[in-house]
């Protein structure tokens, strides 16, 4: 179980979103929608705490924070509790595929190194890279590098894994190897939050669509329902724009 | 015309100094790497306090030359802490070279690290590590390879700053080339001899400084 509850995150003086409350049920997918600079991925650092909401509150799983409280230690907590794959892969450039999977495991969740290293070579088995294993990521490819950035993810054992724009740095030739990859997760019914323009991906593997638009949750429902008959205004309005030019159906 | 018979004799009796050349400078590059990690990780996380104290260290050591700085550890502290007086050349010149150069290889540190990008950073942090975590794991590994170059320059400009030893009575390499052309008059020969020990020894550490990036840039081949 994961909420936010009024959550509001300001930058010098001008408010980015107020007042956000969304929650999801364990094993749900969520993705949200809406143009640029709407504050879709300021809210998803919000919940990584890699940006300090300035009001509101957090749950995930047993854990909850109010957020202007927050102790070191609950920051600390919370982002064990939440994975986070990021739009150009933030890989350590100093550590192989197997280490950049095992380097949490090893560092944060204490593993011993052998068990880190074991349970490191499961994940690239099922992202599909066992074979770079000892590969760094300058020698990867943009596609692989991102499913190692996803296998990381994987190996925090988080409650939910926060996608942020995850194919939208990728050459064309490598999206869908990562949409694929997710599918996949999907399919395992990892709980995932996802923010992102792919909107064939969100009506297949979204239990939930979020569109949000100027700093606000503007309407949420599952993609069918959204993507056919949506209730805003703003939400046809975005929708017709974006699905015209790739031949989708328009509301 | 060069006395080549006094030079080749001259070698052997020049090249016991070199030891005491060499740990000074060792031993002042290793504190010296030590103070400036420090320096540069206080700099780079805005640590209250140390970081003003930081910045007026680096900016005075950077600021005056030296052979200055030198003088007033052998001959200036001495006069305020009268337990100083008992400093010999050799420990006020490696505490002076290792001061100096800490501020300056501090800078290079410090450039390293706001160079690598934004991005692992947060990726450290969402997985949970802390701070020093990220610093010793991902952040000064990556540092070191970029800095490598610079601090190797800064190593090699340390053993040849070693000669200003000999202003405090140090007979290290320099020291002893002095003593040795005063008693000859062959001060040609002498001085040039010594030129191109520093030079060979010099040398020596570009060639491992190669070899060293070669091997830092492993992971960094496509």
């Amino acid at each position: 179980m994961i909420s936010l509850q009024g959550i509001t995150k300001r930058f010098s003086g001008h408010t980015v979103f107020k007042d956000i409350d969304l929650s999801l049920s364990q094993g749900e997918i969520i993705v949200i929608i809406g143009p640029s600079g709407t504050g879709k991925s300021t809210l998803l650092r919000c919940i990584n705490f890699l940006e300090r909401p300035d009001a509101g509150r957090l749950q995930v799983g047993d854990l909850s924070v109010d957020t202007q409280r927050a102790s070191r230690a609950d920051i600390l907590a919370l982002r064990r509790r939440t994975a986070f794959v990021f739009q150009n892969y933030g890989l350590f450039a100093n550590k192989t595929a197997l280490e950049n999977i095992s380097e949490g495991m090893i560092v944060v969740d204490k593993l011993p190194k052998a068990q880190a290293h074991m349970r490191a070579r499961e994940i690239l088995e099922r992202i599909g890279l066992a074979d770079k294993a000892d590969a760094y990521p300058a020698s990867l490819s943009g596609g692989q590098q991102q499913r190692v950035g996803i296998g990381r993810a994987m190996a925090a054992n988080a409650d939910v894994i926060l996608f942020d724009e995850p194919t939208s740095s990728l050459d064309p030739q490598w999206v869908e190897e990562v949409l694929s990859l997710m599918k996949q997760l999907a399919v395992e019914r990892q709980t995932m939050i996802v923010v992102t323009h792919e909107m064939q991906f969100a009506r297949e593997v979204a239990d939930r669509v979020v569109f949000m638009d100027e700093g606000g949750i503007v309407e949420q429902a599952p993609p069918e329902e959204l993507f056919t008959a949506p209730k805003d205004e703003r939400t046809r309005h975005f929708l017709r724009k974006i699905l015209a030019p790739t031949g989708q159906a328009v509301p | 015309m060069l006395n080549l018979e006094y030079m080749w004799g001259l070698l052997p009796v020049l090249l016991r100094y070199l030891p005491l050349t060499l740990q000074m400078a060792t031993i002042a590059m290793i504190f010296a790497l030590i103070l400036a990690c420090l320096l540069a990780v206080v700099r780079v996380s805005k640590v209250p306090v140390l970081n003003g104290f930081s910045l007026l260290f680096i900016s005075f050591f950077r600021g005056t030359p030296l052979l200055v700085q030198l003088f007033l550890f052998y001959y200036g502290l001495p006069q305020l802490i009268s337990s100083l007086i008992a400093i010999t050349g050799v420990t006020a010149a490696v505490l002076g070279l290792t001061l100096h150069f800490s501020a300056y290889m501090a800078e290079s540190i410090r450039a390293a690290i706001v160079g690598i990008d934004r991005s692992q950073t947060e990726a450290a942090l969402s997985i949970g590590m802390t701070q020093s975590q990220l610093m010793r794991r991902i952040i000064l590994p990556q540092a070191t390879r970029v800095a490598t170059p610079t601090l190797m320059n800064y190593f090699i400009d340390m053993i040849k700053a070693t000669s200003l030893a000999f202003t405090l009575g140090v007979t290290e390499l320099m020291g002893a080339t002095q003593k040795e052309a005063a008693g000859s008059f062959l001060y040609l020969e002498a001085f040039l001899l010594v030129a191109l020990i520093y030079w060979a020894v010099v040398e020596v550490l570009s060639w491992g400084q190669r070899r060293l990036e070669i091997y830092l840039n492993k992971a960094y081949q496509r």
